[in-house]
């Protein structure tokens, strides 16, 4: 499946034609749509028994996922991530979460994904309300390569997941397959020097141009792909903290509670190390653009990461 | 009078009994470490009592039987009502009420998913009906047997995500799905139709697809006879229920006062001699 996708390829494109594999195979498998757009035509079109659009009324969406989980049922349940974290949120903790419920919800529009259609759109809040909920899986891909994996990893996950993704396409990470497992993190890159801790795609590949750009000025740097937030990988991370002076981390995510924030908790628990955190300033986005510019407006670059990851190496 | 009039007077006393002694409960529980919403629940008793010995396809000793009927009381804070209920008709003993709010006890002030015969942990007003249509809609799928009632306070009804429930049951055409709802009249800082008011509320629920019907929500005669004949077709059944806050213990009935009340032993003793008064 993988390798059938292009560089063009968006999450939400292929997530959609994993669901539709995984649902064709399994009947528990169910769709909830809360008129996203696409939905209808890739998935309802040929399994309306496994379907269900709920209309513009995502609270009510939350709560007949978890009453259909319930049941037995394996509920993907579809809105954005702004509605979703936000407008829902009660249903998803009491309902789903409270519960420990097998729904999956597949969020659209993270971080600034959403873009020119502005902060109604956007979501900077998602990964700080999500892991704050007990018995949440929460994860998010770095391309449309993982978010296969991840999809299909997380439709027999016990217990309620939360995958972020974005709007649009971007650039691949992974040339080819590669093995996923939920909790564990991905190491993209080895360097002795600093460890760069991303999730999401554009954090990713920032990630990873600033490691080429270190590499170049003579600093190795780490870099971990830390698809799951919740749970972390501690293992992964305390051995960044032994091995490396510190651990930059990167995310399409405000700079307050998110995979800076998680990772700043546990470290500074386990094995305490410097953290610096490169993420959307605590803020609402003031102007259009696209994705990329305003990520770099909010203070999420290549140039960001590669500051952090030098105050860390010259201090 | 006729052998089948006599069945049916019978049957009535027995719920009858039935609903004395779940009241009992819940004053005891409102005399218990912690109190508990007094009013709405005595409101809420006879729905409940009608329900659990009349109307579900249930086994107390088979809580996840599959066939089941499913019951949500999403006006949650009527817990003492639903513990007391579920107590008289076999899933938990009548001897565990007395640990209602107990930390070395289960029976949390509202109901959690860890006392037999609770399917989903409730309080939070407005999320019942939901889940009611995601169950509904699974047996209706499925071609399963199961029927799904919710209990809704009155005062519910001014959460907004009810009626996107209510919108989503009559779309998807869940005919197995019954809304019963607890029209005491009565919320926190008074009467519904002065602080929000609810009116029309037969025309509301018909406007959104429903069968509606409305019943004395504390006659038996009236009660067990509408929640039979809700369940069908391929349209959701809302019942209104007229019902007293407080209903059974004459000096706390229509008083907002009550909704919530820690009773001091005298209070108690007072609450129980007025109830078996009228009993």
């Amino acid at each position: 499946m993988t390798s059938t996708l292009s560089a063009a390829t968006s999450d939400r494109e292929a997530y959609r034609a994993t669901l539709l594999e995984l649902a064709r195979a399994d009947q528990r498998i169910w769709c909830l749509d809360s008129d996203t757009g696409g939905l209808e035509k890739v998935f309802e079109s040929e399994l309306p028994g496994q379907y269900v659009d709920l209309g513009i009324a995502e609270a009510n969406l939350m709560s007949v996922g978890a009453a259909l989980a319930s049941t037995g049922l394996l509920p993907f349940v579809n809105t954005m991530a702004a509605f979703a974290s936000a407008r829902a949120l009660e249903q998803v903790k009491i309902d789903i979460a409270y519960h420990a419920l097998p729904v999956r919800i597949v969020a659209t529009h993270s971080g600034f994904s959403a873009a020119h259609l502005g902060p109604t759109h956007h979501a900077q809040q998602d990964l700080a309300i999500m892991r704050s909920l007990p018995n949440m899986t929460v994860m998010t891909p770095a391309d449309a390569g993982e978010t296969v994996r991840m999809v299909r990893a997380a439709a027999y996950l016990p217990g309620p997941v939360y995958i972020r993704i974005g709007r649009n396409a971007v650039e691949n990470v992974y040339d080819e397959d590669a093995d996923f497992t939920v909790g564990r993190a991905v190491e993209l890159r080895s360097g002795d020097d600093v460890t760069i801790v991303a999730a999401g795609s554009y954090p990713v590949v920032f990630a990873l141009e600033a490691a080429e750009r270190l590499a170049a000025q003579g600093i190795e740097a780490t870099v971990l792909n830390m698809h799951t937030i919740k749970p972390l990988d501690m293992p992964a991370l305390i051995k960044a903290a032994g091995t490396t002076r510190g651990i930059v981390t990167v995310e399409d995510h405000s700079l307050l509670g998110g995979l800076g924030g998680a990772i700043a908790e546990a470290i500074s628990v386990h094995r305490p190390t410097r953290v610096l955190r490169v993420g959307v300033a605590d803020a609402f986005c003031a102007r259009p653009g696209t994705h990329r510019e305003q990520l770099v407006a909010g203070g999420v670059s290549p140039e960001h990461v590669i500051a952090a990851a030098r105050a860390i190496v010259t201090r | 009078m006729t052998v089948q009039a006599e069945a049916v007077t019978a049957d009535l006393f027995r719920l009858e009994r039935v609903a004395l002694a779940v009241r009992e409960n819940v004053l005891a529980i409102g005399a218990g470490p912690i109190g508990t919403h007094v009013g709405g629940s005595l409101s809420a008793t006879d729905i409940l009592v009608a329900l659990y010995f009349d109307v579900l396809r249930v086994r107390p000793d088979e809580p996840r039987w599959d066939d089941r009927d499913h019951f949500i009381l999403s006006k949650g804070h009527a817990s003492a009502a639903l513990y007391a209920t579920l107590a008289e008709r076999g899933f938990i003993s009548r001897d565990e009420l007395v640990t209602y709010g107990r930390a070395t006890g289960r029976l949390m002030a509202h109901p959690t998913l860890s006392v037999p015969g609770v399917e989903f942990a409730t309080g939070a007003l407005g999320h019942g009906l939901s889940l009611g249509v995601g169950l509904a809609l699974a047996a209706q799928r499925a071609l399963r047997p199961n029927r799904v009632f919710v209990v809704l306070g009155d005062g519910e009804l001014q959460e907004g995500s009810v009626w996107e429930a209510a919108m989503s049951a009559a779309h998807l055409g869940v005919g197995n799905l019954t809304a019963i709802v607890d029209r005491n009249r009565l919320q926190i800082n008074g009467s519904t139709e002065d602080r929000m008011a609810l009116e029309p509320l037969t025309d509301k629920w018909r406007a959104f697809g429903w069968d509606v019907s409305t019943v004395d929500g504390h006659d038996f005669a009236e009660l067990v006879p509408a929640l039979r004949d809700a369940p069908g077709g391929g349209r959701p059944s809302v019942i209104i229920a007229d019902t007293v806050k407080g209903r059974g213990v004459r000096h706390l009935e229509h008083r907002k006062q009550g909704h919530f009340a820690k009773l001091s032993p005298e209070a108690y003793e007072r609450a129980l001699a007025a109830l078996r008064a009228v009993a």
